[in-house]
């Protein structure tokens, strides 16, 4: 395997990672208030959608970009009114929220396109385009740092350092802020950040709305940046991928970044070898598609260092009278 | 003191839920362009206007009663069980070794093995997200959902590398020997004289389904087991005290569960298809969360949920080609809808409905 292979899968690993990354940030939001959110798949799917025919219809990636985020945040918002307003079981939210997205996406889509759910394909202004950074092209030429850095890490969408800041505001949003102090206690303990008076569903529908951002930002590079407008369920699994690396991140925005790009590059490397040759023994592609999981359930598992999610996660808070 | 009676509890609230959903997806048809009632009619009349109708409903409804089982049964101990599909495909995989292992001279002689094979495979399936649940305490919800994506590659894998029919290019298995189909709809109702449909895919399996509905309720409701599944279900810490433990009771339900679910792959796999897919269960894991919650976890809510639901699958088929502007997926809609209005929007109903009891109460005393 030569450099240029190295840096062809780690470029793909990269783009691969982005649509995770965005939405496993987004569920680290959301769990660390306190709100178990399956429903991220669903997010993504809706986000895609709708980002894809809006920049269809306008022409504009841009707008498009709005679109998605809407979309997704009408669906974090309905899931907050369930689990937060109505405190209903945040899992069977999530699970109606998939559907509903499955379904919507294809009614509606079919009823707006005519092209069995799919949108028409994007062209020019209506999907984000490769960025260029400086000197790349004169850099080429060096050896070792040339490709890595004209290859590897010029010419994304800007989607993919969207993504990569994404990660460092989210740390400091997090553990520099007091509203960071204060989501990450409402997920732990909602009776302490009442009793010292900050309203518990003011934070935790804030979570779930800067939830429902990220994951707009994940389904719009997903029909947008990395394919060229909407297919059915294109998904395909990445919202509960997502989840599978949230907890491998332990809830944690810089173990996050890590292991989207660990399950990006099991992505890229499946996609790349059908089946791999290690030591005479074949490593068959299914196995490396249900990698992911399987290193999930061992982390759960906590034979390899335990994952402990938020302790009030997955619990409607009752202000005590 | 009760706060209402008992019947708004178990009917009136899932119907204003049901009738929710069902204005909301009406609302969807209108914006279409089309007409809800026509709609509405289009889908009750294919899902049992006709003896093929009926045929296709209760079929699906067999499917979602065993899932919808699966799923009630967790739900009785607060449990989650999300896996419904994987368990499924899983247990299909039991049903399809089973019919395949020899030459079965009689259905009567495969359907008791296969029931075996497609349980133990189901349960089997269930059995290390419960053992992690019980004892490492890692959240059923999240292990289940990870076990579906890896039962989804497992089948994959084994289709394509292992059981596929040598010579063929569909990852599927070779038909089942013909000892091992089950009587059809028709071979039953043409046995005592009746006109059914042929080609319907209906089953003896669903009198299977019916058995198990009735050993569920038997099971919770009138043995010491299920005693100790709802006690658990209901507090965890007073279980506990009265000496009920907790990883047993985790692992038995679970594993109930898993057998139930994959139950299912008799009527899909030996029934339907007679031979092994990748896909046997085709969301119908998922249809049985909507199920069980409809049917308020009781084998007799599980039964009239299933089949509405059935109707509901089949009836959607119909609408899709009857009026092609709406695509099948309006299913899933209004699948989701009753998720949503019957399991995580149900305090909306709910709430104002106790409180209107209340003031009734007050008033008449």
């Amino acid at each position: 395997m030569d450099l240029m292979t190295i840096v062809q899968i780690l470029d793909s690993a990269l783009r691969l990672a982005t649509p995770l990354l965005f939405a496993c940030l987004a569920g680290l939001f959301s769990e660390r208030s306190g709100i178990f959110d399956i429903g991220l798949e669903g997010k993504i799917l809706a986000s895609a959608f709708l980002s894809a025919s809006v920049a269809a219809f306008s022409g504009s990636v841009w707008i498009g970009l709005l679109g998605g985020i809407a979309g997704s945040v009408f669906l974090a918002l309905l899931h907050g009114v369930a689990s937060i307003t109505f405190r209903g079981n945040q899992l069977i939210s999530g699970v109606a929220i998939n559907f509903l997205a499955s379904g919507f996406t294809v009614v509606i889509g079919e009823n707006w396109f005519g092209l069995g759910g799919r949108t028409p394909q994007l062209e020019g202004a209506a999907r984000f385009q490769e960025i260029t950074l400086p000197f790349a092209d004169a850099l080429r030429g060096v050896p070792v740092l040339g490709p890595i850095y004209s290859d590897l890490i010029s010419g994304h969408s800007i989607l993919v350092y969207v993504g990569l800041l994404a990660v460092l505001g989210t740390w400091w949003l997090l553990f520099r802020t007091r509203f960071g102090l204060r989501l990450r206690a409402v997920g732990e303990n909602p009776e302490s950040v009442d009793t010292a008076g900050v309203s518990v569903i003011r934070l935790r529908y804030s979570a779930v709305l800067i939830c429902g951002c990220l994951c707009g930002l994940a389904g719009t590079y997903l029909a947008t940046g990395l394919a060229a407008g909407f297919v059915k369920e294109m998904s395909a699994g990445r919202g509960f991928i997502a989840l599978a690396a949230l907890i491998f991140a332990k809830w944690r925005p810089g173990y996050a970044l890590m292991a989207c790009l660990l399950f990006g590059l099991l992505e890229a490397i499946g996609n790349r070898y059908q089946n791999i040759d290690i030591g005479g023994f074949q490593v068959p592609v299914q196995f490396m598609q249900a990698l992911p999981y399987i290193l999930t359930v061992v982390i759960l598992a906590g034979f390899v260092g335990k994952a402990i999610p938020p302790r009030a996660g997955g619990e409607p808070y009752v202000k005590e009278r | 003191m009760e706060k209402m009676p008992k019947w708004v509890d178990i009917a009136l609230i899932p119907l204003i839920n049901l009738f929710l959903a069902l204005v909301v997806s009406g609302l969807v048809v209108l914006y279409i362009g089309e007409d809800p009632f026509e709609a509405i009619s289009i889908m009750v009349n294919g899902a049992i206007g006709s003896t093929y109708g009926w045929g296709y409903t209760l079929y699906y409804a067999t499917n979602f009663i065993f899932t919808g089982l699966a799923v009630a049964v967790s739900f009785q101990a607060k449990l989650f069980n999300i896996g419904g599909e994987g368990q499924a495909a899983i247990g299909g995989l039991g049903v399809a070794l089973v019919c395949l292992a020899i030459p079965w001279p009689h259905w009567t002689m495969a359907l008791p093995f296969a029931v075996i094979g497609g349980a133990v495979f189901g349960a089997a399936w269930a059995a290390i997200p419960a053992f992690l649940q019980a004892t490492r305490g890692s959240h059923i919800v999240i292990t289940t959902i990870m076990f579906n994506f890896i039962a989804s590659a497992v089948m994959v894998y084994l289709l394509v590398n292992v059981l596929k029919k040598p010579g063929s290019m569909a990852p599927e298995t070779a038909r089942f020997p013909e000892g091992a189909f089950l009587p059809k709809a028709y071979d039953m109702a043409s046995a005592v004289g009746l006109p059914f449909s042929r080609s319907a895919p209906l089953n003896v399996t669903f009198f299977v389904a019916l058995l198990c509905c009735v050993l569920v309720y038997l099971l919770l409701w009138h043995t010491r087991l299920g005693y100790q599944i709802r006690a658990f279900g209901h507090s965890e810490p007073a279980a506990r005290y009265a000496g009920i433990s907790p990883v047993k009771i985790t692992m038995i339900t679970m594993l109930i569960s898993g057998g139930l679910a994959g139950l299912m792959g008799i009527n899909a796999v030996m029934g339907e298809a007679q031979r092994l897919v990748t896909d046997p269960v085709q969301g119908a894991g998922f249809v049985g969360i909507a199920v069980a919650l409809m049917g308020r976890s009781h084998p007799l809510g599980v039964f009239l949920a299933g089949l509405l639901f059935g109707m509901l699958y089949q009836g959607g088929g119909e609408l899709e080609f009857e009026i092609p502007a709406i695509s099948r997926e309006m299913i899933l809609v209004i699948q989701a809808l009753v998720i949503l209005f019957t399991g995580a929007l149900d305090n909306m109903i709910r709430m104002p409905v106790e409180r209107l009891f209340l003031r009734m109460r007050k008033g008449s005393a």
